[in-house]
C-alpha cells in the first residue's frame, strides 16, 4: 500500500493485509541499494501471524517518491513521520545495515513509541572504505559487485526469497541495479553509503533507546563485521538495556542467505 | 563461500547451489527421490503454502536436487534464479504461459528449432496467442513486427540449424522499446559460449537435454530469469503486477521487485501445468554441468577441425558455420561468441537427396538420430526429421534445403571423425555413379 508521508507517496509492503489497529506494528527498514523485498521471508510471515507489517521503500528508492535521505538522522525523521501517517502509536523497528542505523536513530528519538529494536547486520561506526565510496559514486556497477561479494557467505543458500532455486548473489545484484535505476536524480548508492560513513551518533543514540534491543549479526559478514557491532552492544548492556545478541553463520545477506533462522530470531524477539 | 572475488565459471559449475549434505556428509549432490516433504506443524505447512517461508512441499513444485540445478544454472548464466522443467519445450511453454494469455502476440525468429516453431505457429495460436516470425538478422523486421499486444520477443542465440547469430543487444533494445522482454534459447551455446543476459536478454532457457547434460541420457529444460525486466514499468503484464486470485491475491511484483516472473512461473505454471523435472534427471544434468567447460572446449576444437575439413572437400557445396568468413553471421559471431558459435551446424552436399541419404547411412561413428549436444557425434537430415512439418517456404526461411545435413560434433578424436566423414562422402559420391550406371 501507499502512504502519504511528508507529501510524498511512500510504498509499504503489507503482504496484502489491511491495517488493523488491534494488532502490534513492525516496520522493516532496508539497507543501501535494497528495498522492501529483501524482507520477503520475514515480513510476509509476521503479517500473517498477528502483526501490522510495514516493509518500506525508503524515500527515493524504487516505489517511494521523495528525496533519498542524505543522512541517518533525516531518514530517522522520516520513520517518525511514517508512523504518524500510518496512525501507528507504537511500533517495533527492524533495520538491516544502513537501515539498522536508521532504526537505531529513530528509536532514540521516539522513546516509548518503539517497542522493540532489531539491528540486523549492524556496526558502529559504519565506516565505508574510500575505495568503495569512490566506486559507488563513479562506477556503481563495479561497486555493486564488490558489496555482493563481501556480503556473500555461501554458494549454496537454502530456499530463499524466490523459493527454491533462488541464486541469492544474482538476485541481490539485480535488486541493486533496479534500485539504482529507480532514481535517475540521485545516486542512492553513494548517498546511502555516505550517510552510513558520516553517522556519528550511534553511541549516544543507543543510550537513549528505551526498548529491548536485538543484535542479529553474521559471523562471516565482511560488510559489517560482527566485531564492529561490539561497541554498540557494550554500550547497550552498560546502559542497562535488555539486550540480545545472536550470531548466525552467514554473511551480510542474513535475510536471504538464512531466511528461516533470521525469521525465527526476529519472531522470538518480538514475542 | 566468503571471499574477495567472484568465483569463476568452473568453480560455479562444481559448487553453485551445493554444499556437503549436513545430515550425511555426502559430498556429491544427493538425489531426493521423494514426492513430498514432512511439515513441522500445521502452521509450518500453511506458511509454506502461503510463501511466508521458503521450503519444499511437493516435488512438482520444487525439490532439493532440482533446486541445486536451478541455482547452478542461474549462477552460470548470471541470473537471479531458475526453474527446472520436464524438457526444453516445457521451459518455453512455461515462459509463454506465465507471461500471457489469449489475445497476446509474440515476435520470434524464423531460425528456430522445429519444435519451437510448431509450438508457436500451431499450438499457441490455437490458444489465441499469435506469433509473427522475423529473420533473425532483419533488425528492421523485428521492429516492424511489434504490435500493441506484443508481450515477448524470442530467438535462439544461434539459430537452428543455420547458425544465424542473434544480435541480442539490438533485438533486446527493440523489445524493451515496446515494453516486452527478450527470451533467448541458449541451448546450442550454453553459458560457456555466451551469457545472453550480458547482452540484454531478459529470460533464457535451455533444453538441458543437450550440452548442459551432455551425455544424451535425459530430457530436461530450465528457464532462467535475469531479474532485469521491469514488469511494472512495462505496464503490459497484469499477470505479474496485479493481485492474482489464483494464488492468495498475491501481487508478484510487490513480493519480489526483481523475481516476479519466477514466483508466478513456479506457483502457477509448475503447479497447474505440471511439467516438472524428475530429481534423477536433475542429478544427471548436474553431473554433466560439472564438466561443461571441459566438454565445450573439446566440442569447439573438434568443430574447428571438422569445419575446416568439410569446407575444403570437393563434394561439399556449403558449410554453414560462422567460423567461415562466408557465413553471414561471421562478424557477429566473432563479437558475441569469441569462444565459438557452437558445435551443431549444417552443410550441403553436391548431390541428390538420395546421395545425402547414402551419406548419412554410411557414417559409422556419427549416429543418425534426432538430438544434438551429445558427447557422441550425431547426424541428421532436418528436412525429413526435425523440421518435416514445415512448408518449403518456412524451411527456406530457416535456411534449410532438402539436401542439408546437420552435424553435432562430439568429443571423439577429431581425426576419427574426419575419417568417418571422408569415407561417407566417398560412398555418397559413388552412389551418384551407381545411379547413373
Amino acid at each position: 500500500m501507499y502512504l502519504e508521508v511528508n507529501n510524498h507517496k511512500t510504498y509499504c509492503y503489507t503482504a496484502g493485509k489491511a491495517f488493523d489497529a488491534t494488532k502490534p506494528a513492525v516496520v522493516f527498514i532496508h539497507g543501501v541499494v535494497n528495498d522492501h523485498s529483501v524482507w520477503a521471508l520475514q515480513s510476509r510471515y509476521l503479517a500473517n501471524h498477528g502483526w501490522n507489517v510495514l516493509a518500506i521503500d525508503l524515500p527515493g528508492h524504487c516505489k517511494s517518491e521523495g528525496d533519498a535521505p542524505a543522512s541517518v538522522e533525516k531518514a530517522a525523521t522520516f520513520i517518525a513521520a511514517l508512523l504518524d501517517a500510518a496512525g501507528i502509536g507504537k511500533a517495533a523497528l527492524v533495520g538491516h545495515s544502513w537501515g539498522s542505523l536508521i532504526a537505531l536513530e529513530a528509536a532514540s528519538k521516539l522513546g516509548d513509541r518503539i517497542t522493540h529494536l532489531a539491528l540486523v547486520g549492524t556496526a558502529f561506526p559504519m565506516k565505508v572504505s574510500s575505495a568503495l565510496l569512490d566506486a559507488a559514486l563513479n562506477d556503481p556497477m563495479v561497486a555493486l559487485k564488490m558489496i555482493n561479494v563481501f556480503s556473500r557467505s555461501t554458494l549454496a543458500a537454502p530456499p530463499s526469497s524466490l523459493g527454491p532455486g533462488t541464486w541469492v548473489y544474482g538476485s541481490s545484484l539485480a535488486l541493486g541495479r533496479r534500485v539504482l535505476a529507480s532514481n535517475p536524480k540521485v545516486n542512492v548508492f553513494h548517498r546511502g553509503f555516505k550517510a552510513c560513513d558520516d553517522y556519528a551518533n550511534g553511541e549516544a543514540a543507543i543510550s537513549q533507546v528505551t526498548c529491548p534491543i536485538l543484535f542479529l549479526l553474521g559471523a562471516e559478514d565482511q560488510m559489517t563485521q560482527a566485531k564492529s557491532a561490539q561497541l554498540l552492544i557494550q554500550r547497550a548492556k552498560s546502559s542497562g538495556k535488555k539486550t540480545q545478541v545472536v550470531n548466525l553463520a552467514v554473511g551480510h545477506h542474513q535475510m536471504t542467505e538464512a531466511p528461516e533462522e533470521t525469521l525465527m530470531v526476529i519472531k522470538e524477539f518480538l514475542r | 563461500m566468503p571471499g574477495y572475488a567472484d568465483p569463476g565459471f568452473d568453480t560455479l559449475s562444481l559448487h553453485a547451489g551445493a554444499s556437503p549434505d549436513p545430515t550425511t556428509g555426502a559430498r556429491a549432490v544427493p538425489i531426493h527421490l521423494t514426492t513430498s516433504f514432512v511439515f513441522e506443524s500445521s502452521d509450518h505447512a500453511a506458511s509454506l503454502f502461503n510463501l511466508e517461508r521458503a521450503g519444499h512441499v511437493y516435488s512438482r513444485i520444487s525439490n532439493p536436487t532440482n533446486a541445486v540445478l536451478e541455482q547452478r544454472v542461474a549462477a552460470l548464466e548470471g541470473g537471479i534464479g531458475a526453474i527446472a522443467t520436464a524438457s526444453g519445450q516445457a521451459a518455453l511453454h512455461l515462459s509463454i504461459a506465465t507471461l500471457m494469455g489469449a489475445g497476446s502476440h509474440i515476435v520470434a525468429s524464423t531460425a528456430l528449432y522445429g519444435g519451437s516453431q510448431n509450438l508457436l505457429h500451431y499450438t499457441m495460436r490455437r490458444f489465441g496467442i499469435e506469433t509473427t516470425f522475423v529473420k533473425p538478422g532483419d533488425i528492421d523486421g523485428w521492429r516492424a513486427a511489434a504490435r500493441p499486444n506484443t508481450k515477448l520477443f524470442f530467438g535462439e542465440t544461434v539459430g537452428n540449424p543455420g547458425l544465424d547469430v542473434l544480435d541480442i543487444g539490438a533485438v533486446a533494445a527493440i523489445a524493451h522499446d515496446v515494453g516486452a522482454p527478450l527470451l533467448v534459447d541458449s541451448t546450442l551455446t550454453s553459458p560457456w559460449l555466451i551469457k545472453p543476459f550480458d547482452h540484454g536478454a531478459d529470460l533464457i532457457y535451455h533444453s538441458a537435454t543437450k550440452f548442459l547434460s551432455g551425455h544424451g541420457t535425459v530430457i530436461g529444460g530450465i528457464v532462467v530469469d535475469g531479474g532485469s525486466f521491469d514488469w511494472e514499468r512495462s505496464g503490459k503484464f497484469k499477470e505479474l503486477t496485479e493481485a492474482y486470485d489464483g494464488f492468495h491475491n498475491m501481487v508478484f511484483s510487490e513480493e519480489s521487485t526483481v523475481g516476479a516472473f519466477l514466483l508466478r512461473a513456479r506457483r502457477e505454471g509448475l503447479r497447474d501445468f505440471g511439467a516438472c523435472m524428475s530429481p534423477h534427471t536433475a542429478w544427471l544434468i548436474l553431473q554433466g554441468i560439472e564438466t561443461l567447460s571441459l566438454r565445450m572446449a573439446r566440442h569447439m576444437s573438434n568443430t574447428e577441425k571438422v569445419v575446416a575439413f568439410l569446407a575444403s572437400h570437393p563434394f561439399v557445396s556449403r558449410v554453414g558455420h560462422p567460423l567461415l568468413e562466408s557465413h553471414p553471421s561471421h562478424a557477429l559471431a566473432k563479437k558475441l561468441l569469441p569462444r565459438g558459435a557452437g558445435s551443431v551446424f549444417s552443410f550441403d552436399l553436391k548431390g541428390s537427396r538420395n546421395q545425402g541419404k547414402a551419406f548419412v547411412e554410411s557414417l559409422k561413428i556419427f549416429s543418425h538420430l534426432a538430438n544434438v549436444g551429445d558427447c557422441r557425434s550425431l547426424v541428421i537430415h532436418p528436412a525429413s526429421t526435425t523440421h518435416f512439418r514445415m512448408t518449403d517456404e518456412a524451411l527456406a526461411g530457416a535456411g534449410i534445403t532438402q539436401g542439408t545435413i546437420r552435424l553435432s560434433i562430439g568429443l571423439e578424436d577429431a581425426d576419427d571423425l574426419i575419417d568417418d566423414l571422408k569415407r561417407a562422402l566417398k560412398i555418397a559420391e559413388r552412389a551418384a555413379e551407381k545411379a547413373g550406371a
